[in-house]
């Protein structure tokens, strides 16, 4: 019984935010563009993430190597390092690890911030004062997200292969160009691509869903709170299903 | 019959004045919360309604259908002759730069300073001041009606209560509207600091030769401010009359305002 109400809640949501995302949608073309706060946002939105960014690719990096050294040692494969690390960071860790780091930060922030206007009827107020929230707001913010998500991703990749030519370096001796040489040799466009386009779906999801639980908050400063707290949870959970479809596509297009 | 008789001997005494708003039959529902049930209004140029009601009563939902910030479940709405209801968003827009809103919590833009929040407004209007670039002047204009051009750099939280209400009555003043539309202009302030804002209230009228809507549950204000009122009770306009008029009342629901 509390199953499934919780289901058909879950359900629920989902359309009332696919609502969200096609006014969005119809939003995002058609004119009066805000380019300012676009770029205000952008600076905003990476500026405010790059620091957690870089610390948490660097740490994949150093963990990734270290934990699979000793294994690779046995079977006395430690030249596979570079190319194994590489590609598992590329492919799959770095784009979900950072945009998992990336929606703690950024969802939260822009649920809790546009919670706030709408609970203390900012965002009533800019309706009235003639320019349209939904654009002002809610399209900035998506669009910023989308397009400094895979930026931050290529930035905690580089300093996540940098962590591991760290520990490789220490413990096994390989120098710099030989272990970016390995990487690049073991890395294919197949692998590339598709981990970068799937970031820009991240990253849309991560602001679709901060803008929809802000701009839709219950009233009072506990609903800001929820609005925080369930922008993360709801898009942390978006961004595990977007990865198995997208890992799913990829696996038709360029593995057979 | 008696209320009809009412209206047209009121309306024969402002006859010579324009209509500025008039709100015709509106009802609004939440789900099973009937919150207006067929309320009707009239605002006349030049004029200071005062709408009184208890908290929750459908004040603050029956002025955001009067800009359009909620659609009413039926009746219609008139500002300035046009039925905001049927209105394009760009009509809309155009009509809402002749109406000023007072938000009941002030709603400042927490994250610009005074300046910006004054500009904000501007940004989409600036058409009708002949499109000048630098807006310096209209700004501290606004400000200096209120009294706090001093404050033009501060952020709105190092701004006490007071100020910041006063901000955001510069701020609906920088279009200067016709009309002005206040949510509960005293709510959340200290008696000094509400004779004030009322004080300013009634300086706008004169400078800016404004028409007012002005909701509340305070008594002082209703005495001090009104030339008619209005209570709303029970989603409908229960009674109708000057503030003594009222206060006459012998009417259980009416004389509970006074106590
Ligand atoms: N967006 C909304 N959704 C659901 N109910 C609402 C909404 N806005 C107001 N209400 C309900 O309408 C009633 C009147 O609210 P309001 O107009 O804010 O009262 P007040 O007269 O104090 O300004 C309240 O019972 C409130 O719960
Ligand atoms: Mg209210």
């Amino acid at each position: 019984m509390f199953n499934s109400l919780k289901i058909k809640s879950f359900f629920i949501e989902i359309g009332e935010l696919t609502f969200f995302a096609h006014r969005f949608l119809k939003e995002v073309f058609s004119r009066p563009f805000e380019f300012k706060e676009l770029l205000r946002q952008c600076y905003y939105i990476g500026n405010k993430s790059l620091f957690l960014v870089g610390i948490t690719g660097f740490i994949i990096g150093l963990v990734m190597t270290l934990q699979t050294r000793p294994t690779l040692e046995e079977f006395g494969a430690e030249s596979w390092m570079p190319s194994m690390v590489s590609i598992s960071i590329i492919r799959e860790i770095g784009p979900v690890i950072i945009a998992l780091t990336f929606a703690g930060r950024i969802a939260s922030g822009i649920g809790a911030e546009l919670g706030s206007m709408r609970v203390t009827e900012q965002i009533d107020a800019m309706e009235v004062s003639g320019t349209n929230p939904f654009k002002y707001l809610v399209v900035t913010r998506v669009l910023a997200s989308t397009l400094m998500l895979p930026i931050l991703v290529l930035i905690g990749d580089a300093i996540a292969l940098y962590g591991s030519y760290i520990i490789e370096n220490i413990k096994g001796d390989v120098s710099f160009l030989l272990y970016f040489n390995k990487v690049f040799d073991a890395l294919q466009f197949g692998d590339i691509i598709p981990a970068i386009i799937k970031t820009y779906f991240f990253g849309f999801a991560i602001g679709i869903v901060g803008c929809f639980k802000g701009y839709f908050c219950q009233k009072g400063t506990v609903g800001v709170g929820l609005a925080a707290n369930s922008a993360v949870v709801f898009s942390s959970m978006l961004l595990f299903i977007i990865d198995f479809i997208a890992v799913f596509i990829t696996d038709i297009f360029f593995e057979i | 019959m008696k209320l009809e008789q009412n209206i047209v001997t009121e309306s024969r005494d402002l006859s010579n004045k324009n209509l500025m708003l008039e709100i015709k039959d509106l009802r609004k529902s939440f789900g099973d919360n009937h919150v207006l049930n067929g309320f009707n209004l009239r605002l006349y140029e030049g004029e200071n309604l005062v709408i009184m009601g208890k908290s929750g009563s459908g004040k603050s939902v029956m002025i955001k259908c009067l800009v359009g910030l909620m659609q009413p479940d039926s009746g219609s709405v008139f500002v300035m002759g046009e039925d905001i209801t049927k209105l394009r968003q760009l009509a809309l827009d155009e009509l809402r730069t002749e109406i000023g809103f007072l938000f009941q919590g002030s709603a400042l833009y927490d994250s610009m300073t005074v300046r910006e929040n004054l500009e904000f407004p501007l940004r989409r209007h600036k058409h009708k001041f002949g499109d000048i670039s630098d807006t310096t002047k209209i700004v501290t204009d606004a400000l200096k009606s209120v009294g706090l051009v001093h404050a033009i750099d501060l952020m709105p939280s190092e701004l006490s209560g007071g100020m910041k209400r006063r901000v955001a009555l510069a701020r609906t003043l920088i279009l200067k509207p016709k009309i002005i539309l206040y949510d509960e202009p005293t709510s959340g302030l200290d008696p000094i600091t509400s004779k004030e804002i009322i004080e300013l209230m009634r300086n706008i009228q004169k400078e800016y030769k404004t028409s007012a809507l002005i909701i509340t549950h305070d008594v002082d204000c209703a005495r001090v401010v009104a030339e008619r009122m209005i209570l709303l009770v029970d989603g409908i306009n229960y009674a109708e009359g000057s503030f003594n008029q009222l206060l006459q009342s012998k009417d259980e629901k009416v004389r509970a305002f006074f106590k």
